[in-house]
């Protein structure tokens, strides 16, 4: 059967660009360099905001092999205002966790998903159907007439950075050609050609360990949890997990140390056996994928660069533990999309990017910070740090206290924008979880979801009460939303708490804005140029 | 009296835990086991209660590393 990743699913194609006279490049509004998750997102949120845009991939198909597998609850959210929303019906739900120790299981835990929301907490799928799901709503979106074309086998050689253009030098199957670009937005990965070309930084951690990662498929009783192993009796002295992905996939991940051979380690001989160990002798079962990986937790100083704008692994990496690599990318998508339509459409100038990179590279920073957190607490790198960890894992088994230290991996979160420019104002004696900055929490509405209603556009969300008829003329389109309390008890819940109504702004990416207690006041136009960062902070 | 607590009552529980490991940065293995023993009569100082303390060193000496393997 022929796997989906080995599918060429945009196969090389001559485009008019090739046949120009090449002192006169076409120029194209935004380029992206990369059709990952990242750049199909971003090339998606694009194109469905009416800017043209070109991807280019050195490749002509999905990624192959063993890639991010967890996406979570945000990322869902964004793809399903994609279009994509297929993602989260195809993955595997699960809630249940296990964390053993040498033989034994120390605890289980619930991830006491709140309930009332369209996507759960999080699903296992394999990135290439992600990607395989983005591909075809591309296509769809060309097909509807989208500006938005899918270039394969198309490489970038060389970047020339100019203050109000890029030029790319491109080859393919059939020679090189030249093209411009107003914008140029790289998502070409952890090891980014583009980064590379511009000289760019890239600092951070390596961490001194080795993992096996293996996709295996089997029919087994496991139950579709995540199961983590400290010191498995088939992994001496290492760690193991176990997850389940769909079309009876799992994924295996095994903790190897620093000191080995990697080819041989690499070997059927070597990974079978180490799988039989840890399965059970009466699983059968075989290798989709196997490679081993070391990691490092680094990102960029400056994602954004004149017309050069970094997103993904290209900008900032992170340990696989905790899910955070396509998350924040995709996230980072979200948050440059509608950015970058808006300068392009003139409604904002470039200092809106500059708050791409002052959220995202604050949402990095959280990313890293927490998966090296994990990465420690897995690969103790003292005597004493391997002490104090085998003595939470030793306390976690009897007493529930030492539960929360122990840490395998932190799920996903999405950032809020808190200290952004572009967020405020706020008001006391609202919830928290809807604090300006934060991302907008689902809720269950008369027709559906209070999500599928904002359309990736400002909105308005006026709880208990009504717009006034006289709002303002606004620079870019914004959508009123009403929702009466009565008929949307938990969005009351969610977004009221104690108060009796109130007014949001919401970002197109369904981040809130600012908030109003006494709506009648609000000063609409003020909040939405500050969040098109067409102002100063100091006027809240 | 209060009992020990052993129900979770930290707050930032991984952002405490990075705080105990950054402390022992750069320590020597000694160094290191010098710095919890000091840590271990600041908070028992903290605690007072000798009753509180017995249950603390009956918890910590009744969770072996690596329980036998019937547990």
């Amino acid at each position: 059967m022929s796997k989906i990743f080995e599918t060429p699913l945009y196969p090389y194609a001559r485009n008019a660009d090739q046949d120009r006279d090449q002192d006169n490049p076409a120029r194209h509004p935004v380029v992206i360099i990369g059709a990952g998750p990242v750049g199909l997102a971003a090339a998606i949120d694009l194109a469905g905001r009416g800017v043209p845009v070109v991807v280019l991939d050195d490749n002509d198909r999905v990624s192959f092999g063993s890639r991010a597998i967890c996406f979570a609850k945000r990322t869902l959210e964004i793809l399903d205002r994609l279009g994509c929303g297929r993602a989260t019906e195809m993955g595997v739900t699960w809630n249940t966790g296990r964390v053993f120790n040498g033989e034994g299981e120390v605890y289980g835990f619930n991830l006491l998903e709140e309930d009332d929301h369209k996507h759960p907490a999080f699903v296992n799928l394999q990135q290439y159907h992600v990607e395989h799901i983005m591909v075809q709503r591309a296509q769809d979106l060309i097909a509807q007439g989208a500006p938005l074309e899918i270039r394969g086998r198309n490489r970038v050689d060389t970047i020339g950075t100019h203050d109000d253009y890029v030029h790319l030098s491109i080859a393919t199957p059939e020679g090189d050609y030249e093209i411009q670009a107003d914008w140029l937005v790289a998502c070409d990965g952890a090891n980014s050609p583009t980064r590379r070309m511009m000289g760019l930084d890239f600092v951070g951690r390596v961490f001194e360990d080795n993992f096996l990662i293996a996709d295996v498929v089997m029919q087994a009783d496991f139950p579709t949890e995540r199961w983590f192993w400290f010191d498995p009796p088939f992994n001496k002295g290492q760690s193991a997990l176990l997850h389940r992905q769909p079309e009876n996939v799992w994924r295996i991940d095994l903790q190897l140390g620093w000191d080995i051979d990697r080819e041989a380690e690499k070997r059927p001989e070597r990974v079978i056996p180490r799988l039989q160990a840890m399965l059970g002798p009466d699983v059968e079962f075989s290798l989709e994928w196997v490679s081993i990986y070391t990691f490092q937790c680094r990102r960029m100083e400056k994602f954004r660069h004149g017309r050069v704008i970094f997103a993904g692994d290209s900008a900032h990496q992170v340990s696989p533990f905790g899910a955070r690599g396509a998350n924040s990318g995709i996230q980072d998508a979200d948050n440059l999309a509608w950015k970058l339509a808006a300068v392009v459409q003139g409604h904002a100038t470039e200092a809106l990017l500059d708050s791409y990179e002052f959220e995202r590279v604050y949402a990095a920073d959280e990313n890293i910070l927490n998966s090296t957190r994990a990465t420690e607490f897995i690969t103790p790198k003292s005597d004493t740090s391997r002490l104090f960890r085998d003595a939470v894992l030793a306390l976690a088994e009897r007493y529930e206290f030492a539960r929360p230290l122990v840490n395998s991996g932190r799920l996903s979160m999405p950032s809020a924008y808190e200290d952004s420019w572009l967020t405020g104002p706020d008001t006391d004696g609202l919830p928290d979880a809807t604090r300006p900055g934060a991302p907008m929490p689902d809720a269950p509405v008369p027709d559906g979801w209070l999500l599928d209603q904002t359309g990736g556009e400002f909105c308005l969300l006026w709880v208990n009460g009504a717009a006034p008829p006289d709002l303002p003329q606004t620079p870019v389109p914004l959508r009123v939303l009403h929702i009466d309390p009565t008929q949307a008890p938990v969005l009351a819940a969610r977004y009221l708490g104690d108060a009796p109504r109130a007014a949001y702004l919401l970002r197109p990416d369904q981040h809130i804005a600012a908030r109003w207690r006494a709506p009648e006041t609000l000063p609409l136009t003020t909040a939405l140029a500050r969040a098109l960062s067409q102002m100063e902070l100091s006027d809240a | 009296m209060p009992d020990l607590i052993l129900h979770r009552n930290l707050s930032d529980p991984d952002g405490f835990y990075a705080d105990l490991m950054a402390v022992h940065e750069g320590l020597t293995k000694a160094e290191s086991d010098a710095l919890t023993a000091r840590l271990v009569l600041i908070l028992a100082n903290h605690i007072g209660s000798r009753d509180v303390l017995n249950a603390a060193l009956q918890a910590a000496r009744e969770t072996a590393s690596h329980p036998p393997a019937d547990a």
